[in-house]
């Protein structure tokens, strides 16, 4: 069994006796006698470090992987550079809690603070915060954004956000007692402006995405304009990875841009942790929730990095506060900029090709298949697409039969694929045979 | 010695690289996307080389400091010490994907629904939710369940939340959030909660109660059956904040004292690192009455003892976090509670409250303790009259305490206590590194008389001196301009 207390007992007992006590019981006077637990916790016993070891490969044997995985949706898999993990491992970092002594935490505030300057030079916009939970939960607090700058409690949403994300926003909405309005999507799977336009009367903004949900790129310039046009603010969520290739939040005019950072270097690891980083203009950069790094002097003149703008946050405001949050995802956001600087403006845009090349050489592929058809053949898409096929159903089961995590089936019968920079066009082939052969051949 | 260090963009020169990608097996579809919806300039990033990028976090690094680094005895927050096999070990499910099939992710089912099931057990509670991504995250997705209770019962009036004014500033900030108008009742005198002020609050509006126990101040709630009873009796629940769980594992447990439905913050009782500011985990746990409520989706078992992922609970709140929580974090907190098993999660609390209480009783007269009474896993310490009164405040300790090699506790919080400095050992330190703090503690007290410009020019190890916080909110710059 393993212990992580060092005090011996003899030293236990000593410590007790130099405060006047006999037993480890005598502490815990307070507690109402009838309320403590009369017996021990039951829970299976403790483990050596070996066994440990051995009871997680018991979990991981339950699990299934190894294929080839064309699944997005959300959670993306890409090349994830060895010194990411490797820095991030650094335990002054990982082992430090919110950096609030700013003497002894500037490795942590000046990584931050690059990591606000990342978001910044993606988006393009002026000001960014140390990271919200998850790009769903960013989107949440962007309604909050929204609410607090316009003092309106309608706001509209693209149907094409993630349902996970409209999931999310929709708890929020409930209860901040927001008035959630539903923009459908076109026959070409992106953002009706016109239906924009038709509600915006008494919204405050419009939350979109793009790439949307089904891997449409959204023609956001006409959404930022539709919103502007009734004064109302533009909240752009975007795959982080797409902006080497595709325009930037602020050169269509978003005022605020949110997503998940995960595909910067973040391991899938079943859903999080992830990143969800929010970047805005200066005007709303005091509408942000949760922590800001800023840049300040010490008495010598030296440049030192602080926790800032804190009159907006919980621990000052307390109900005021423009947001409850208190941690975040600190080292995500760290290894989120940490692959900014690894790929640089080159790396940046060839993966960002890479991404479309693969992806349109997938759905090639895919659509040369008997009844497989590309749901919105004139919409422009970046990593991921819809595909519409006589049974998604049986074609998932049988990928899985070869271990590939094919394309997520869809509601309404289609499938959702992503390729990235990991999959390779042999793959691809490899996969349309067995839906080709439904297997049967192999 | 002081010294700036450069921005990771003042490094960049042009051309430098230290990704690679395979070459692209692909044709060129870059023709595909209309220019109008390209990028019409490269993006500003640092073009640097992996040597020079990896020397910069390197000594980055640093210039920081972590629980391996040294005694970091913030109060509230359990630094205690993080194992490392669990990081080794949380990274063997790195590679799975949140949307497999749930015949292929069993495994993580399996783990996530054993753990639900251990907490479950600590807390004396019925059913646990990993979703929630930390400590506020999760107060909110908690206070949501008391909404959905009271509106499914078609109770619309009970829109107050009653926080005590040493309460975190999460709690009124997640009442607010969900929904909730906020009431601060007072504390009393010995640092609970005034029965009194408490009985005035209740009424007919009164949605519930968020508590902290052992409280903020370390020390334990002891009229919990009444307050509990007191809420109850009005209507109202009771929410339990489970910062300080680590001074009660298998001791008392938050079910049986009463409450309805609680969080736990992985980060800090169950070992998990804080990654600077995160990630976390905070878990809810709720009593039977509650269940209906819990987020989607529920891991539940099939007649053929297969693990899956049920959304279609038509009472759930919704969901209040992409996927199914911080499962990183949460493998590397059951392998904690594995490790440890029963006893050695008691043996943990019992010694973070020894080890609390070692501290305190030598602090006595040399700083002043407000409420001076066996304390749990943490006490609460201030400046004396005279170290006030030679200008030396709570914040000037604190930098002191840097120049000894310490991190220093939380300081002003709770709010209560004036000048507060919350100390909490935990159970990783051994008796000469508590002997070692209270010793520097000591050294600064005799410094405050024998030379108090010192305190004041502290601290003078790090690499920078005290920041000038007031321009830094005046005059933002969040963001490097070259
Ligand atoms: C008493 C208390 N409640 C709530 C929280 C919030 O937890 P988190 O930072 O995980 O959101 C904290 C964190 O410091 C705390 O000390």
């Amino acid at each position: 069994m393993k212990s992580y207390v060092p005090n011996t007992e003899k030293e236990r007992l000593e410590m007790l006796a130099e405060i006047g006590m006999q037993s480890m019981d005598d502490l815990f006077v307070d507690i109402p006698e009838d309320l403590k637990l009369s017996r021990p916790l039951d829970l299976p016993k403790a483990l050596t470090e070996t066994e440990l070891r051995e009871l997680i490969s018991c979990y991981t044997i339950m699990n299934e992987e190894g294929g080839p995985v064309l699944r997005g949706a959300g959670a993306y898999r890409h090349y994830i550079p060895s010194v990411i993990p490797q820095l991030a491992m650094r335990s002054e970092f990982y082992t430090a809690y919110t950096p609030y002594q700013a003497e002894m935490s500037q490795g942590m505030l000046q990584s931050l603070f690059e990591y606000q300057t990342m978001i910044c030079r993606l988006t393009g916009l002026d000001a960014a915060n140390a990271s919200v939970y998850d790009g769903a939960t960013a989107a949440a607090e962007s309604m909050l954004m929204l609410r607090d700058n316009k003092r309106k409690k309608k706001i509209l949403y693209s149907a094409g956000l993630n349902p996970d994300v409209i999931t999310v926003m929709k708890t929020y909405a409930h209860c901040a007692e927001l008035e959630l309005v539903e923009i459908p999507l076109t026959d070409k799977g992106v953002t009706d402006v016109s239906a924009i336009a038709e509600n915006m009367d008494g919204a405050a903004g419009v939350i979109a995405a793009s790439p949307n949900y089904f891997g449409c790129i959204e023609p956001m310039a006409a959404i930022a304009e539709a919103a502007h046009a009734k004064n109302g603010l533009l909240v752009a969520y975007v795959n982080p990875i797409t902006l080497g290739v595709l325009a930037r939040p602020a050169d269509y005019g978003a005022d605020i841009a949110i997503g998940d950072g995960q595909p910067l270097g973040l391991p899938l690891a079943f859903g999080g942790p992830y990143v969800g980083f929010m970047a805005a203009t200066k005007k709303l950069m005091r509408n942000l929730p949760g922590r800001i790094a800023g840049e300040t002097r010490d008495a010598e003149g030296n440049r030192v990095f602080v926790l800032t703008l804190q009159a907006r946050e919980q621990h000052i405001r307390r109900e005021m506060a423009s947001s409850n949050i208190c941690s975040n995802q600190m080292l995500c956001a760290i290894m989120a900029s940490m692959y900014c600087a690894v790929m640089g403006p080159k790396g940046m845009k060839e993966v960002g090709e890479q991404n479309v090349n693969k992806a349109h050489l997938l759905a090639k592929k895919l659509t040369a298949i008997d009844g497989v058809k590309l749901r919105w053949p004139d919409t422009p898409f970046f990593n991921e697409f819809v595909i519409d096929l006589p049974d998604a159903e049986k074609v998932d089961k049988l990928l899985a039969d070869y271990s590939i995590t094919g394309g997520l089936v869809l509601p309404d019968g289609g499938m959702l694929w992503c390729a990235t920079e990991m999959n390779r066009a042999d793959e691809f082939d490899f996969i349309c045979d067995v839906i080709e052969n439904k297997g049967g051949e192999e | 010695m002081r010294s700036e260090y450069k921005l990771i963009f003042e490094r960049s020169h042009e051309g430098r690289r230290a990704y690679d990608l395979p070459e692209c097996d692909a044709p060129d579809a870059m023709d595909q996307i209309p220019e109008e919806l390209k990028a019409n300039s490269e993006l500003a990033l640092p073009e640097i080389a992996e040597v020079d990028l990896v020397r910069h976090y390197t000594n980055l690094s640093r210039r920081n400091f972590g629980v391996d680094n040294g005694f970091y005895p913030l109060g509230s927050c359990t630094m205690k010490y993080n194992p490392k096999i669990n990081e080794e070990l949380a990274v063997a499910f790195d590679d799975m994907h949140p949307l497999l099939d749930a015949s292929m992710s069993q495994g993580c089912l399996a783990l996530m629904k054993d753990m639900e099931d251990m907490l479950c057990e600590i807390c004396g509670m019925d059913a646990f939710t990993l979703q929630p991504a930390a400590g506020a995250h999760g107060e909110l997705t908690g206070l949501m369940h008391i909404r959905a209770y009271h509106e499914h019962r078609g109770d619309f009036e009970r829109k107050v939340m009653i926080v005590p004014d040493a309460a975190h500033g999460t709690n009124p900030a997640s009442a607010a959030m969900a929904g909730f108008k906020v009431k601060e009742i007072k504390s009393a005198p010995d640092g609970g909660v005034d029965l009194d002020a408490l009985r005035a609050a209740v009424g007919p509006d009164t949605a519930g109660l968020m508590l902290t126990n052992p409280s903020t101040l370390g020390l334990f709630e002891r009229n919990i059956k009444e307050i509990a009873k007191i809420v109850h009796e009005a209507g109202g629940l009771l929410y339990y904040d489970g910062a300080n769980l680590n001074a009660i594992m298998g001791i008392v447990r938050p079910g049986d004292m009463g409450f309805d439905v609680m969080h736990i913050n992985l980060h800090k009782t169950f070992s998990t690192p804080h990654g600077g500011g995160g990630p976390g985990s905070g878990p809810v746990g709720v009593k039977k009455h509650l269940i209906p409520f819990m987020p989607v989706p529920r891991i539940e078992e099939d007649e053929n003892e297969m693990y899956y992922l049920d959304y279609n609970k038509p009472e759930s709140i919704g969901k209040i976090k992409s996927f199914y929580g911080n499962f990183g974090v949460i493998v590397k907190a059951f392998c904690y509670i594995r490790s440890l098993g029963g006893e050695g999660l008691k043996e943990a609390s019992e010694n973070a409250v020894l080890n609390a209480n070692y501290v305190m009783n030598k602090l006595r007269g040399v700083y002043d303790i407000p409420h001076d009474r066996i304390c749990m896993h943490e006490c609460v310490v201030t400046p004396t009259e005279e170290m006030m009164k030679n200008e030396v405040h709570t914040s000037d300790i604190a930098k002191a305490l840097i120049d000894r090699g310490y991190h220093p506790p939380t300081i002003y919080f709770p709010l209560i206590v004036h000048e507060a400095m919350m100390i909490e050992p935990t159970e990783s330190e051994a008796r000469e590194t508590l002997d070692e703090f209270v010793e520097a503690m000591k050294g600064i007290a005799e410094q405050v008389k024998t030379d108090p410009a010192a305190i004041h020019a502290a601290p003078v190890t790090t690499p920078v001196g005290r920041p000038d916080e007031v321009t830094a909110a005046r005059k933002p710059i969040v963001k490097y301009e070259g």
